[in-house]
């Protein structure tokens, strides 16, 4: 395989040795010495057509830890800004030899585009695009699941996992309903009607109106964040019926199963879909999200990059 | 396809070993045998028993995956990781013993020193292996030797071991006879 582009072009068995690479490689960054020369003298753009802090920072200290030299291009302060088109800015890379781009971008399918294209020969990895999927989240989630739940199994088989609000918006649900129910796991969408994009019926998943039905039943519950910039209308009369409905408050956190985790792919709205307690308590596992998103980039990374394109990748 | 080294001669082989690596290093309190996976380690874990019987104290023993540190890695389709365990006492100030199924060409050697530099820094390091079959391309020997068998670089040379393959023994493929 040579791009990561949407989580329907991984078997169940590479989404696996995904998770196992990034196992192995979280040793590394919990030991004395955090770099491996793996990737040296390889070159990775970070190409950030939209906002991003955890993505971006993450997948450059993956590409740093690997000894990839990285160089980091967002919209705002490049020629993006002045209006320079997704093709000349693939050409401008690819004439300074980037073998990796990681592209997130505000329109769904810039990664597939970028990919299909001649404009550049090197690996696309899709950080992000328009409300399409994030690939990379989605299996930095199942890691996180897998470590807590699976009681050492290689997939998810017979877990029940809820995610809830704004689904409608969210590349992260998309990826994870497909990468979730792929490793074997029960998927529940829990969203007002308005949130919920057109065609769900053939995700595979389940869809649920009241998360207070729902959740004394699942093992895991990940919160969407509610996509402010991208709502152009009123999807719900306000906030504060939203977090009534909707929001994970200390009451709905008490009917949680006793070992159930609490996810969130950040950046979070405190007040609004996650209440403080629920997002600093014992059951969360948001801070641990972001380390292990560093390993499972890092093994992105590793199987894109590491081995010769001319034979084949494993992958 | 001749079988070099069938199952008894090759229990000797790693007795002998075991009882050498004892007598150079005085004893097994200051030893720490890391395996190359994979068939590396599960020869790591059979010196380690047959010096914990001896000596009647357990040893340190664990495995050393050296993937990440392949020179050749940009010559093949990526390889999958195989864990790497480093026993309770580290490697620091330690007799670090590395142990392999096969020597050829000592790259692997060489990027076992690199990915032992990344843990720490060992008294010594020594190299046992269960075959040497020549055609170094680096200088690197081994302190303990199974069993030399000279090989033509056309022949490969496989190890069977009953934890992974049911058997016990060393078989030369290919080439010439």
């Amino acid at each position: 395989m040579k791009h990561l582009l949407s989580i329907n072009d991984l078997s169940k068995v590479d989404a696996i040795s995904i998770l196992d690479t990034a196992q192995e490689l979280a040793r590394v960054s919990d030991g004395p010495m955090k770099k491996l020369p793996t990737l040296r003298g390889r070159t990775i753009v970070n190409l950030f057509a939209e906002d991003s802090t955890r993505t971006r920072i993450s997948f450059e200290a993956a590409a740093k830890r690997l000894s990839a030299d990285v160089i980091n291009f967002s919209a705002k302060g490049s020629s993006i800004s002045k209006g320079e088109s997704l093709k000349d800015t693939a050409q401008t890379l690819q004439a300074m030899g980037a073998d990796a781009v990681i592209i997130r971008h505000g329109a769904s399918g810039a990664a597939q585009r970028l990919a299909d294209s001649q404009w550049m020969s090197g690996s696309v990895i899709n950080a992000g695009d328009g409300t399409h999927e994030h690939p990379s989240q989605a299996l930095l989630d199942a890691f996180t699941i897998r470590k807590h739940l699976s009681k050492g199994a290689s997939d998810l088989a017979g877990l029940r996992i809820a995610i809830v609000g704004d689904v409608l918006h969210s590349r992260v649900a998309r990826s994870n309903v497909l990468l979730l129910s792929k490793l074997g796991a029960q998927v529940v969408l829990v969203a007002p009607p308005t949130l919920l994009p057109v065609g769900i019926e053939s995700w595979p998943c389940e869809i649920s109106y009241d998360l207070d039905a729902v959740i004394n039943s699942v093992d895991a519950i990940m919160m969407l964040r509610i996509q402010m910039e991208r709502m152009s209308e009123l999807f719900f009369p306000n906030a504060r019926e939203y977090s009534r409905y909707f929001g994970l408050n200390i009451d709905r956190m008490k009917a949680l199963k006793p070992a159930a985790i609490v996810m969130h792919p950040g950046p979070m709205n405190r007040g609004l879909e996650i209440t403080a307690d629920a997002a600093d308590g014992a059951r969360s596992v948001i801070v641990e999200q972001v380390a292990n998103g560093v390993s499972i980039r890092m093994a992105i990374l590793y199987l894109l990059l590491a081995g010769s394109q001319e034979i084949g990748a494993a992958l | 396809m001749s079988l070099v080294l069938p199952a008894p001669d090759l229990t000797r082989a790693l007795t002998r070993i075991s009882h050498e690596i004892l007598e150079r290093n005085a004893g097994s309190s200051n030893i720490t045998l890391l395996g190359i996976p994979t068939r590396g380690a599960h020869l790591a874990n059979r010196i380690a028993e047959i010096i914990t019987k001896s000596e009647n104290v357990p040893v340190q023993v664990g495995t050393l995956d050296i993937t990440l540190h392949r020179d050749d890695l940009r010559m093949r389709p990526p390889r999958a990781l195989m864990p790497t365990v480093i026993p309770s006492l580290g490697v620091e100030g330690r007799d670090v013993i590395l142990v392999d199924d096969v020597l050829f060409s000592g790259r692997t050697i060489r990027a076992a020193l690199d990915a032992l530099g990344e843990i720490g820094r060992p008294k010594t390091v020594q190299l046992a292996i269960l075959v040497d079959r020549g055609h170094r391309e680096l200088p690197i020997r081994a302190d303990y030797v199974g069993k030399n068998i000279p090989t033509s670089r056309e022949q490969s040379v496989v190890v069977h071991l009953v934890e992974l393959d049911g058997v016990d023994e060393v078989v030369v493929e290919g080439g010439p006879e």
